[in-house]
C-alpha cells in the first residue's frame, strides 16, 4: 500500500507540474500578493523594528497553505471525479486511502515549496529575520497541522462541488472571506468589530496566521493579537479540533462519482 | 461456477426504470456480447456488474461475489474499459500504463500491453495529444494490464479504424484463448458476430433476444432468399431450405451467373428485433 500511495503522489505531482497554468496561478499567486501588499503598506507600523511587509510575509503563509490545501484538494477532487480519474481508480485494487495519501503528498509538496517561496520573498525583499530553533519547532507542528486541516476540508468541500468548472468560484468564496477576517490581509486583527473576530475565531485560518506571526515576528508583536498573547496552546487545540471535524466531514461527503449516489 | 450470474436485475433513475428485470449468465471463458440501441441500459447493466453503480433489485454474482460489496482482491481479478474516460491527459502512455500496472498483484508489463494494443509508436506521447482511437486503445491497455480473469468492455472499439478493429479482435480472441471471460457491449454487429460466443439484445431495459450469433432471434430458421435472372426478369424466392430449388435450377439449365442466396445478416435480425418492439 505504501508503494501505491507513493506512486499516486508521484503521478499527482507530475500532473500538477505539467499543467503550467495551475502552477502559475495557485502557486505564484500568494507570493505575488505578498509582494503587492508588502510594497503598498511598507513600513507603516508603530512597532519598533517590524514592518508591515514582515507582518504580511508571516501571515501570508496561512493563505499559501489554505490555497494549496483547500483549493488544490477541493478543485482537484472535483476534477478527478469529472474526468473519470476516480472512476478509473475505483475499478482497480488501489485502496481509497492510497489515492488520498497521494493527494496529501501533492499538497504537502506544494505547501513546502509555497512556504519556502513566501519565506524567501519575506527574507530577501522585506528583510524579515529568520527565527531561532525553538520557533522552527513550532513552525513544524503548525505547518503540519495546517496542511492536514486544509486538505481534509478540501476533500470535504469537494463533495458539494458539482462541476469542476465551478470549483474555483465556489472554493474562493470562503478563502477570500477568511483572509479578510482572520488577520491575513488586515492586521492588527483588533481593527475588526469584536463579533467578526469571534466569527473568525471559529475557523482555522485565524489561528494559523496567528501562529505564523508568532514564529516570525518579535515577541512584542503579541500585543496586536486579539487576546494580546500568542495563545499557542489554543492554536494547537483549535487546529486539532478542526482535524477531527474535517475527517468527519470527509467521511460524510466523499463520493466516488457525480452520477451514482 | 459461472463468471457472471444475474437474476431479476433492476435499476431505476429518478423513478424511471433503466434496467427492468434482466437475467444473464456468462460462463467462464466465454465471450458474451450485449447489444441494444442507445439508452437500452447496456452501460447501466455493465457498470452494476463492475461495482460502479448500485442496483435497485435483483441478485448479482460476479466471480462469485456481489460487486456492490466486493473488495480489493476481487477488483484485482477484473478489468474494466469504461464507455468514456478522459483522465490522465498530462501523463504519457507508458507512465499511465506503468502506474496502473502497479496496483495489481501480477500485472503484464507496460511495454507488452502497449504493444498488444498497437501503441508502441506513441508510448512516450502525452495522452492529451492522442487521437480519439488511440486514446481508446490506452483505455483497453489499462483494462488488460492487470491480467484480469474477467474483462468488461463497454463499446471498446468506438473510433477505431478498420485495421485497428481487426487487431483488437485478434487481441480479444487471444485473451479468450487464454481463458479470460469477456463481456462486451457494441453497436457494431460485425464485431459481435466476429467475437461473441453468445449474445443478448437489450432494449428498453429488457432482454428481447438471446442466443449465438447464428441462432439469435430465429436467424438459423429464417431460411434463405434465392434470386436469379430468368430472361429479363429477376425471380426471387424466400424458402426455409433452398436445396431443392437450387438443384432444380441447375437441372433446368437456368442462367446462374446472377444467382444469389442470401440469409438474414445479424444486422437484419437485430433490426427486426428492435423494430418489432416499437
Ligand atoms: N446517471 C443517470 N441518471 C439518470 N438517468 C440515467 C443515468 N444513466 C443512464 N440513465 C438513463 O438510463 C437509460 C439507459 O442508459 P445506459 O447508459 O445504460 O444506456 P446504453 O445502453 O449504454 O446506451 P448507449 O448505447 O448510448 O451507450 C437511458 O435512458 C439513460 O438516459
Ligand atoms: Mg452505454
Amino acid at each position: 500500500m505504501t508503494s501505491m500511495s507513493l506512486a499516486r503522489g508521484h503521478v499527482e505531482v507530475l500532473q500538477f507540474l505539467r499543467d503550467r497554468t495551475s502552477v502559475v496561478f495557485t502557486f505564484l499567486f500568494p507570493a505575488l500578493l505578498l509582494l503587492l501588499f508588502g510594497t503598498i503598506f511598507g513600513d507603516s507600523y508603530d512597532q519598533a523594528g517590524v514592518s508591515a511587509s514582515q507582518v504580511y510575509a508571516s501571515s501570508m503563509l496561512a493563505y499559501g497553505i489554505l490555497t494549496t490545501g483547500f483549493v488544490t484538494m477541493g478543485a482537484g477532487l472535483a476534477m478527478d471525479r469529472e474526468d473519470g480519474t476516480l472512476k478509473r481508480l475505483r475499478g482497480t485494487p488501489l485502496p481509497l486511502t492510497s489515492y488520498l495519501i497521494g493527494k496529501l503528498i501533492l499538497v504537502l509538496t506544494m505547501a513546502v515549496a509555497e512556504a519556502a517561496l513566501l519565506i524567501l520573498v519575506g527574507v530577501v525583499v522585506f528583510d524579515m529575520p529568520l527565527p531561532d530553533a525553538s520557533h522552527w519547532l513550532t513552525f513544524a507542528w503548525l505547518f503540519g497541522l495546517s496542511v492536514i486541516v486544509c486538505t481534509l476540508l478540501g476533500v470535504a468541500v469537494s463533495g458539494i462541488v458539482k462541476h469542476a468548472r465551478s470549483a474555483g468560484a465556489i472554493l474562493n468564496v470562503p478563502v477570500v472571506i477568511l483572509q479578510f477576517i482572520s488577520g491575513v490581509f488586515i492586521h492588527p486583527i483588533t481593527q475588526l468589530p469584536t463579533w467578526l473576530i469571534t466569527v473568525a475565531s471559529l475557523f482555522p485560518v485565524k489561528w494559523m496566521a496567528q501562529g505564523f506571526r508568532y514564529v516570525f515576528l518579535p515577541d512584542s508583536m503579541k500585543s496586536l493579537e486579539a487576546a494580546g498573547a500568542w495563545e499557542l496552546g489554543r492554536i494547537a487545540m483549535v487546529l486539532g479540533a478542526w482535524c477531527v471535524i474535517g475527517l468527519v466531514l470527509c467521511l460524510a461527503t466523499f463520493r466516488w462519482s457525480e452520477k451514482d449516489r | 461456477m459461472e463468471a457472471i450470474e444475474v437474476t431479476g436485475l433492476r435499476k431505476t433513475y429518478q423513478g424511471r426504470e433503466a434496467v427492468a428485470g434482466i437475467d444473464l449468465v456468462v460462463a467462464r471463458g466465454e465471450i458474451f456480447a450485449l447489444l441494444g440501441p442507445n439508452g437500452a441500459g447496456k452501460t447501466t447493466t455493465v457498470e452494476i456488474l463492475e461495482g460502479h453503480r448500485r442496483r435497485n433489485g435483483g441478485d448479482v454474482r460476479v466471480l462469485g461475489e456481489d460487486p456492490g460489496t466486493a473488495g480489493r482482491s476481487w477488483r484485482s481479478r477484473i478489468g474494466i474499459v469504461l464507455q468514456d474516460a478522459d483522465d490522465a491527459a498530462d501523463l504519457t502512455v507508458t507512465e499511465m500504463v506503468r502506474h496502473v500496472a502497479g496496483f495489481y498483484p501480477e500485472p503484464r508489463t507496460a511495454d507488452e500491453v502497449i504493444e498488444l494494443v498497437g501503441l508502441t509508436a506513441k508510448k512516450t506521447s502525452k495522452i492529451r495529444t492522442l487521437s480519439g482511437g488511440q486514446r481508446r486503445r490506452v483505455d483497453v491497455a489499462l483494462g488488460i494490464v492487470g491480467r484480469p480473469e474477467l474483462l468488461f468492455l463497454d463499446e471498446p472499439t468506438t473510433g477505431f479504424d478498420p485495421e485497428a478493429r481487426r487487431q483488437f479482435w485478434d487481441l480479444i480472441r487471444t485473451l479468450a484463448g487464454d481463458g479470460t471471460t469477456i463481456l462486451l457491449t457494441t453497436h457494431y454487429l460485425d464485431e459481435a458476430e466476429a467475437l461473441a460466443d453468445r449474445l443478448a439484445v437489450l432494449a428498453g431495459g429488457q432482454i428481447v433476444a438471446e442466443g449465438t450469433p447464428a441462432t439469435l432471434g430465429g436467424r438459423a430458421a429464417a431460411g434463405a432468399k434465392v434470386s436469379w435472372q430468368e430472361g429479363d426478369r429477376t425471380r426471387t424466392e424466400q424458402l426455409a431450405d433452398p436445396t431443392e430449388l437450387l438443384r432444380k435450377l441447375v437441372a433446368d439449365g437456368a442462367d446462374l451467373r446472377t444467382l444469389t442466396v442470401t440469409r438474414p445478416t445479424l444486422e437484419d435480425t437485430y433490426l427486426t428485433l428492435i423494430g418489432a418492439r416499437k
